[in-house]
């Protein structure tokens, strides 16, 4: 097995089994207690306002946006970490396929790993700093995916030099 | 048939079968629910307006029954697609499982079985409820669900134990290996994935970019106007607040869907690229049926992504890309079933 689909398989494994258990731990000690948070305080918002409770009010609706907020970016960290591993995986089964040199493909093997950690790392980080570091990291992940993806599929395109 | 062919045959079935369920709850089912939504919205708001929390509280059970609705339709149609993706990696990963042929088998069988009962399982959750259950909060359709789950982590726990023997045997492929050819189908599938990939890593960085944030702050302001109308201007605006709210969530969800459809049909392209040796059609139909493939693949989350301005001629033209991948892959189906089991006969003389 070539270094590069090493890269991959090895990498997008490790990235799964990661993110799978970071995904028991959410669904066993986050995400219920957030959802129903979510639910509480938009219905919770609807009611005080009915009872013209309207500073308790507005403080439900206060905290339904920021529970939304992180609960959108713990999901979308989740399930980007395991779509991004289950694509390396996949990529490194036809890796041999990119019809560059070992060096270039290494180079594309790397880059897809290192956007692949960095980029819903960064999403998540977001959820405790709404600055502009983390995005801007995120930023940094998703266009090292984008680009080594756009040197993969040139490789598929390639014809293999004889 | 082999377990490999099991695993081919039930993989592209399961998926061609998630796809047609989730053209059906897109047409029939989807805008009705989200309409129902906003209606369950308005209730809430006229509840606020008339000093009535009871009838808010009430409403907003409303929307919950409508969010599991839908919700466990999407989770119908994502994992009958998602268990027929494995079922192509677990025929891909034949080679280098160790098992007897026998107990291969019984495995693909198990995880064919356990692939139907699992989505089976989900779609039945909101209709079956709590009825005749011993649990306080866990239904019997949950429950097949659960086990269908189950059944499926044993059998890749099984093929995972196997491809370990594999590697402490001294990595012997137990069977052939699929030809490792480059031929036009095997790239065009390669290359045509892997840019379905990059287009939906584009749709959603852009939608990042441009509308997230932006989408995240109006959805705290409409609810906020929402309330205040309802509050200090009675029932008058409530409408078209709760109109802004379903158009926000509209944009939001076809955003969503066009990202997610052409990540999920460039895996589905690239897995598909490996498994052709099994595809037996004559080159010109192999061509013909990849490139209605590729072509439905960009289509869909193409047309979905302009759905809010194109309205139902955008909506439609999706639906014949979802169509066509479908029809792609029956036909891809059908040359599975042709195939005469040369690679099987090969193993098994082997």
């Amino acid at each position: 097995m070539t270094r590069s689909r090493r890269i991959l398989i090895f990498g997008g494994l490790a990235l799964a089994a990661f993110s799978m258990f970071y995904g028991v731990y959410y669904a066993l000690f986050v995400e219920h207690q957030t959802l129903d948070g979510m639910g509480t305080s938009l219905a919770t918002s609807f009611i005080r306002a009915a009872e013209r409770n309207l500073p308790e009010s507005q403080a439900s609706l206060t905290a339904f946006v920021a529970t939304k907020y992180n609960y959108v970016r713990q999901i979308d960290c989740h399930s980007h970490w395991i779509g991004l591993a289950t694509l390396m995986l996949v990529l490194g089964m036809a890796f041999d396929h990119v019809a560059f040199s070992e060096s270039v493909r290494q180079l594309l093997a790397w880059s897809l790993l290192l956007g692949s950690i960095l980029f819903p790392l960064a999403v998540i980080l977001q959820t405790a700093d709404h600055g502009p570091l983390f995005r801007g990291l995120a930023i940094i992940g998703s266009a090292l995916i984008i680009v080594s993806l756009t040197g993969v599929a040139a490789g598929f395109a390639r014809q293999a030099p004889h | 048939m082999s377990a490999r062919r099991l695993y081919v045959f039930g993989g592209i079935s399961l998926i061609a079968l998630g796809m047609l369920f989730g053209d059906i709850f897109a047409v029939f089912i989807l805008h009705q629910n989200a309409g129902q939504q906003g209606a369950a919205l308005v209730a809430a708001a006229h509840a606020v307006a008339q000093k009535d929390p009871a009838a808010a509280g009430a409403a907003f059970q409303s929307l919950g029954n409508l969010l599991e609705d839908r919700g466990t339709k999407v989770d119908t149609h994502a994992h009958m697609i998602g268990a027929g993706y494995i079922a192509l990696l677990l025929a891909l990963a034949q080679p280098y499982v160790a098992l007897k042929p026998k107990t291969k088998k019984f495995l693909a069988r198990l995880f064919v079985f356990a692939g139907i009962a699992l989505p089976i399982g989900i779609f039945t959750i909101h209709y079956i409820g709590l009825a005749y259950s011993p649990f306080p909060v866990i239904g019997w359709a949950s429950v097949l669900a659960d086990l269908s789950g189950f059944l499926l982590g044993v059998v890749v726990t099984a093929e995972l134990w196997g491809v370990w023997r594999y590697v402490r045997a001294g990595s012997v492929a137990t069977e052939p290996e699929l030809p490792q050819d480059r031929s036009w189908a095997r790239r065009t599938l390669l290359a045509g994935g892997t840019l379905l990939v990059l287009l939906g890593f584009l749709i959603g960085a852009y939608y990042a970019a441009a509308d997230l944030y932006r989408h995240e702050k109006m959805e705290g302001d409409i609810l906020g106007a929402m309330l205040n109308d309802a509050v200090t201007n009675g029932a008058a605006q409530l409408t078209t607040h709760a109109t802004d709210f379903g158009n926000l969530a509209g944009a939001h969800a076809v955003k969503i869907a066009a990202h997610s459809h052409a990540i999920e049909f460039g895996i589905l392209a690239i897995l598909l690229a490996f498994i052709q040796p099994y595809v037996l059609l004559s080159e010109t139909w192999q061509r013909r049926w990849i490139l209605t493939l590729l072509v439905g693949s960009v289509l869909l989350p193409v047309f979905v992504y302009r759905e809010l301005e194109w309205g139902l001629v955008a909506g439609g033209i999706a639906d014949i890309g979802g169509l066509m991948v479908i029809v792609a892959l029956v036909a891809m189906l059908v040359g599975v079933l042709r195939y005469s089991g040369q690679l099987d006969a090969t193993g098994a003389a082997q």
